[in-house]
């Protein structure tokens, strides 16, 4: 009786938690200041090892991407024009164009249709009850399908155990009413937590006010779904191209060219078997 | 900080940093506020997405610069060029405030005949003493001081100058060497240069008399042009123009700006005459005192502005009362009194503090019959200074030292000097969390000898960390924050108050039963702050920690009590309500008059307060010194009449109906006294300060454009080269640096005179978020590690290609003290300026590395020098002189002292549900087999 138990257990689903409204991050990259506490907060709280002491010499980022154990990211990008003369720069050109230095702390976008969960073959890969995509490590055979699906790179498989791991939005932390760890600690605001839509309109109104600021080339990523892709509940307010920020400039969902990819294969197959058959009549 | 006390009478910041956000325009200079400050940071960028304007005037191009607006990169330590201009310009194009600086400040008033300024004497004022590199003033022989104020010769203290007074000026602080003998620390009187026995300072109000301050500043800042700026600073003309455009279009009635600096300024041997200058500009553009306005210092460490208000520096008591020193004008209470109080403004009151703090500390003991015990206050005869006393010990003059929380082998300038000074100690105790640089310096310094020749005993005490205390913060707004200890610290870990009660407890045990006078000042000391009860944690049980002092205790004490009045809820003498309490007969004790009114009632610690009301200045949230006021001198934000100077501006203003100053700070003025009160002839004290007078701690109730004292190096500042430069001074080219420097010359301090040929290359030091200071705290934790794991120097593309650096490459830095490697980091953030007709190279050097902790790596330190300004022996960290090239040293590099935390750690969260641990533990959930 109990060897049966064991056996059925597994395969009872108990009652899902009560669905609440999505919740996601904004990230204004347009107010970070590149300190970083999102990432030592998400590390303490979530209780991730260090990534060994590298210096990589881009810029001030020596974490180098988003990984199984560092599940925040803060990019660095320099622009700075080729620099005028010490004679130009004395006689004005320093006012001209003094260059920027843009921050922006990544993170899991929590797809609202999620490759990497498509792509998980045992269901670790789940949207929560506040429709984040969370990864159950004791569920993941660690079979890496969804570090090739995900269309930016923020999945990896963790050499401790095995297991992909990723930002879990602090799922417990949101059970327990509280905000994610990084939100929390960020001090300008610029990882904000909090219902998706109300997300979104702050959004807009902040894009909206940057360009009466005259900072034309605001705009919001992944606020809105595309042809090639669902909204994010991970979103952007970005100054550049995306690419610029390491960001796809028009992500694609491979799970689109599924339905193709199974004809092409199909019709291969057929075709294949077409051209070999009478090779292998005629024997 | 004198640079603030001398121009609007307390050194401190004259804001609060919520208060940025409501200005209009920020100036960030020495300052790398987004970096070494990034929760204030908030503040300033909400100011920004209300449409203020911010600048960044830096040599580097920082995270701080990213969020601003404009960025103008200037050479390192030309910042009182750069300011000058700025001045120069609010000046000859008449963008003052009128109203404002008529009434506020002293741009009216007329000076003495015979004051000489340096365009006048090619870079000095009148009254040197010295041979331009270094020497002394005599601000009476330089006739400084307002017209009206007694002439040398005529003075009665002057004449029969003591002993002290004249080694002053004639002996110390020259060659370096007489330093031994000690620094004036109060010598000469100084209230006679600026009050006239009750006589209102004579003014000219149309501003036309060739001797009033406003033509002096005129002629002192008349080259200071654009293209000198320029010139100096390598930043354009037109780049100078703008910020001055920027702060004058946001400033006046409608609108205000703020200036925000930190050690960018303080660490040159001109730092204090920077932030003078900023005073200049602010109090002309009538921005002091006022919502969106004011200079924020923002301090180095965590409650450094407390250590400085309660007096961790050797020549200063509690509250910013000088410490006496062995000069005779210090004899007994009264000479004391007489000379260093001021008969108008509120330090008339001098009496009342010293009084009172000695009360407090000497308790029953203390009377007036026995002058209150004044002769026990120990008296300074040398300059005890960190780094004169560094210099000190490296020659084998001290025995034992004491270190709680600081780390000199790693963080002090010229390290290397300073791990030379600990090698000779007999005994040394490091109060520290981790052993730094500091405790392991005997055996893991790569630089230093073997350890069987080094002699230091060290003691390492373990320190308990902040959550595992009590004990109160004041943060750089003068804020007080009290926090409660969490949990017991782990095993031998105590805190410093704990080491510190319970030494002072055995000291007097050993003493217990002397009868010498020697031994009486120790035995006589109040040390009695036990707790009525054992304490207890948060969650109820005992704290398992033995003879912990009851800190509320000694906050009391600061406070203060009346000692003739007993509080029926209590049984013990009342606590004061506020500082106009104190008396002057020993009837009141109080620790810290200014922080009197932090406890105001028995179990009222104000500190503690945490209440957000929704009122825009939070005022019940901690404490601010003094009186809970937000904003300093805050009577300016309000017009003569007292009328607010515009709607958007307003924060306090006369009252008719109350007849009392009313709004939304505390008055920082005498609340009754109406905006019409004019001073009758003779009054002393706080009736001497006229209704339209803000700067009640200054003697004539108006802030200082020119200070007639109260800065040892000048009464207006001067742009001088920093000590080691590339360059001379284009000003003045017979004088290149600060004439009043003190150099600490021998062979563990060469330096390299400017201009120098040998190091044509401009260094400065600089923080980084990711650590801390030189990384006691941070550079033991793996998490910070990882985020800047390495030494590195910033560098422009254009000097590594000159020098064939690489970008991750190796470079040499050398100094005239020493050489280090690092890595490059070769980015356009750097840029060649171009100085008086030539390239003039900067470099950046991160200071938090050394050779202890998870990662070491080169100390910055180890290159910079020990040199003093004149007024708080502050080193010159911020611009120093180098030679760069490829490459890496000979010789051994350090290698960690500390591995990296094991992970993962497998052990679950103690007394915490599984369904609570932290999600990635990785393996942990599995593993607990729930």
């Amino acid at each position: 009786m109990d060897v049966l138990n064991r056996v059925v257990e597994p395969f009872h689903r108990g009652a899902p938690p009560e669905p609440q409204p999505a919740t996601g991050f904004y990230t204004d990259t347009t107010v970070c200041i590149g300190c970083k506490a999102c990432e030592v907060a998400c590390k303490q709280w979530n209780q991730l090892p260090a990534d060994g002491f590298t210096w990589l010499g881009d810029s001030y980022d020596n974490t180098g991407g988003l990984s199984a154990t560092s599940w925040r990211h803060v990019k660095f990008i320099e622009q700075f024009p080729v620099d005028p003369t010490p004679a130009e720069a004395a006689a004005g050109a320093d006012l001209i164009d003094p260059g920027r230095w843009l921050m922006m702390s990544d993170v899991c976008k929590h797809c609202v249709t999620a490759p990497c969960q498509q792509a998980c073959p045992t269901g670790a890969l789940i949207h929560t009850e506040f429709d984040n995509v969370y990864i159950q490590p004791d569920i993941c055979n660690g079979c890496a399908y969804c570090v090739a699906a995900c269309p930016f790179g923020v999945i990896t498989r963790s050499a401790l155990d095995g297991h992909a791991h990723k930002c879990t939005l602090c799922y417990d932390r949101q059970r327990d009413g509280l905000v994610p760890a990084c939100a929390k600690a960020c001090p300008t605001q610029s990882i904000q937590f909090g219902s998706i839509s109300e997300l979104r309109d702050r959004a807009r109104e902040r894009v909206a006010r940057l360009h009466e600021q005259g900072i034309a080339g605001a705009y919001l990523y992944g606020d809105a779904p595309s042809t090639t892709y669902s909204e994010l509940h991970s979103f952007y307010l970005l100054s550049d191209r995306p690419s610029v920020y390491g960001l796809p400039d028009a992500p694609f969902n491979p799970w689109l060219r599924m339905k193709g990819d199974y004809v092409r294969a199909a019709v291969c197959g057929l075709a294949a078997i077409a051209a070999l058959l009478p090779m292998l009549l005629a024997r | 900080m004198p640079g603030l006390g001398a121009s609007f009478g307390r050194g401190a910041a004259t804001t609060y940093q919520q208060d940025l956000a409501n200005s209009d325009c920020i100036l960030f200079m020495g300052s790398n506020m987004a970096e070494a400050h990034p929760v204030g940071f908030r503040w300033p960028m909400k100011a920004k997405e209300r449409g203020a304007t911010l600048i960044h005037v830096d040599p580097r191009f920082t995270r701080t610069s990213a969020l601003c607006d404009l960025h103008i990169g200037i050479r390192a330590g030309s910042d009182i060029a750069f300011l000058g201009g700025l001045v120069h310009y609010v000046l000859s194009h008449d963008r003052w405030f009128k109203e404002y600086v008529l009434h506020y400040t002293n741009a009216a008033t007329i000076l003495q005949e015979g004051f000489k300024d340096t365009e006048e004497l090619g870079g000095l004022f009148s009254g040197y003493h010295g041979n331009r590199k270094t020497g002394t003033y005599d601000a009476r022989e330089g006739r400084w001081g307002y017209v009206g104020t007694p002439a040398p010769e005529e003075h009665e203290e002057w004449r029969g100058a003591t002993p002290m007074y004249q080694m002053l000026r004639h002996e110390l602080g020259m060659h370096g060497h007489s330093i031994e003998q000690g620094a004036p620390c109060h010598s000469g009187p100084r209230h006679e240069l600026m009050t006239m026995e009750g006589r209102r300072p004579v003014t000219d109000p149309t501003l036309q008399h060739p001797r009033c301050v406003y033509q002096i500043l005129k002629r002192h800042f008349a080259r200071y042009t654009p293209e000198f700026v320029s010139q100096v600073c390598g930043c354009s003309p037109e780049a100078m123009v703008r910020v001055a455009e920027l702060l004058c279009a946001n400033s006046g009635r409608d609108r205000t700006s703020a200036i925000v600096y930190a050690l960018g300024w303080t660490q040159h041997t001109t730092g204090v005459q920077m932030i003078r200058t900023a005073g200049i500009l602010q109090a002309l553009l009538g921005n002091i005192g006022r919502p969106g306005g004011g200079i924020m210092a923002m301090r180095g460490h965590s409650t450094i502005q407390g250590s400085t208000d309660l007096a961790t520096l050797y020549d200063a008591l509690p509250g910013y009362l000088p410490q006496p020193c062995s000069d005779e004008l210090h004899n007994n209470l009264e000479s004391y009194v007489a000379h260093e109080g001021l008969a108008t403004g509120y330090w008339a009151n001098f009496r009342k503090f010293i009084v009172s703090l000695l009360k407090a500390w000497y308790g029953d003991a203390a009377s007036w019959e026995n002058d209150f015990r004044y002769s026990w206050l120990p008296r300074v005869d040398a300059d005890y200074s960190h780094l004169p006393y560094f210099d000190r010990m490296a020659k084998g003059q001290v025995k034992g030292y004491f270190l709680f929380g600081q780390n000199p082998a790693g963080g002090a300038p010229n390290a290397g000097l300073h791990r030379a000074g600990l090698r000779k100690l007999d005994w040394l105790v490091v109060v520290d969390w981790f052993e730094i640089e500091s405790a392991v310096f005997w055996k893991d310094d790569p630089t230093g000898p073997p350890p069987e020749q080094i002699g230091t005993e060290v003691f390492f005490l373990p320190a308990a960390a902040a959550p595992e205390k009590d004990g109160s913060l004041t943060n750089t707004q003068r804020l007080l924050q009290w926090h409660d200890k969490a949990l017991d610290p782990p095993a031998d870990c105590r805190s410093d108050a704990w080491i510190l009660y319970n030494l002072g407890k055995r000291l007097k045990q050993l003493y217990a039963g002397s009868t010498e006078p020697r031994d009486q000042p120790l035995l006589q000391l109040t040390w009695d702050y036990e707790f009525d009860e054992h304490p207890r944690l948060p969650d109820g049980r005992r704290s398992r920690i033995e003879g912990e002092p009851d800190l509320e205790k000694v906050l009391m004490e600061i406070n203060g009590f009346r000692l003739d009045d007993l509080d029926p809820r209590t049984g013990r003498p009342r606590l004061l309500r506020e500082f106009s309490e104190l008396e002057d007969d020993g009837t009141t004790a109080c620790g810290c008059w200014i922080y009197s009114g932090v406890f105001p009632q028995p179990g009222r610690n104000r500190a503690r307060e945490r209440k957000r009301t929704g009122h825009p200045l939070e005022p019940e949230w901690g404490f601010a010194w003094p009186h809970n006021r937000r904003i300093l001198y805050n009577r300016a934000s309000a017009d003569p009449e007292g009328r607010p100077w515009s709607e958007r501006k307003k924060l306090i203003w006369w009252s008719e109906e109350q007849r009392r100053w009313v709004g939304l700070d505390e008055p920082d003025y005498d609340p009754n006294t109406r905006p019409d009160y004019e001073p009758p002839p003779g009054a002393q004290g706080m009736a001497a300060i006229a209704g339209t007078q803000p700067f009640i701690m200054k003697p004539d109730g108006v802030a200082w454009l020119y200070a007639p004292g109260g800065v040892r190096d000048g009464p207006l500042p001067v742009h001088y080269e920093p000590i080691e430069s590339p360059v001379g001074n284009l000003l003045y080219p017979k004088q290149t640096g600060n004439p009043t420097v003190r150099t600490f010359e021998g062979p563990l301090n060469h330096l390299a005179h400017a201009p120098t040929t040998e190091y044509p290359v401009v260094a400065t030091t600089f923080r980084l978020t990711e650590h801390y200071l030189s990384g006691p705290m941070s550079r033991f934790n793996s998490w910070l590690n990882e985020l800047m794991p390495e030494m590195f120097v910033e560098l422009s593309p254009e000097l590594a290609a000159e020098r064939g650096i690489v970008h991750g490459g190796w470079l040499t830095v050398r100094s005239a003290r020493s050489s280090i490697a690092a890595r490059a980091m070769v980015t356009r953030r750097l840029r060649p300026l171009l100085i008086e007709g030539r390239i003039v190279h900067q470099i950046g050097l991160p200071f938090h590395w050394a050779f202890a902790g998870e990662v070491v790596g080169a100390n910055a330190n180890d290159l910079t020098s020990i040199v003093a300004d004149p007024n708080v022996s502050m080193h010159e960290c911020k611009a120093f002189a180098c030679q760069v090239a490829a490459g890496r040293l000979d010789g051994a590099a350090p290698s960690p002292t500390k591995s990296a935390a094991a992970w993962p750690t497998r052990d679950p969260v103690p007394d915490t549900p599984a369904a609570a641990q932290p999600e990635g533990m990785f393996g942990a959930r599995n593993g607990r087999g729930g």
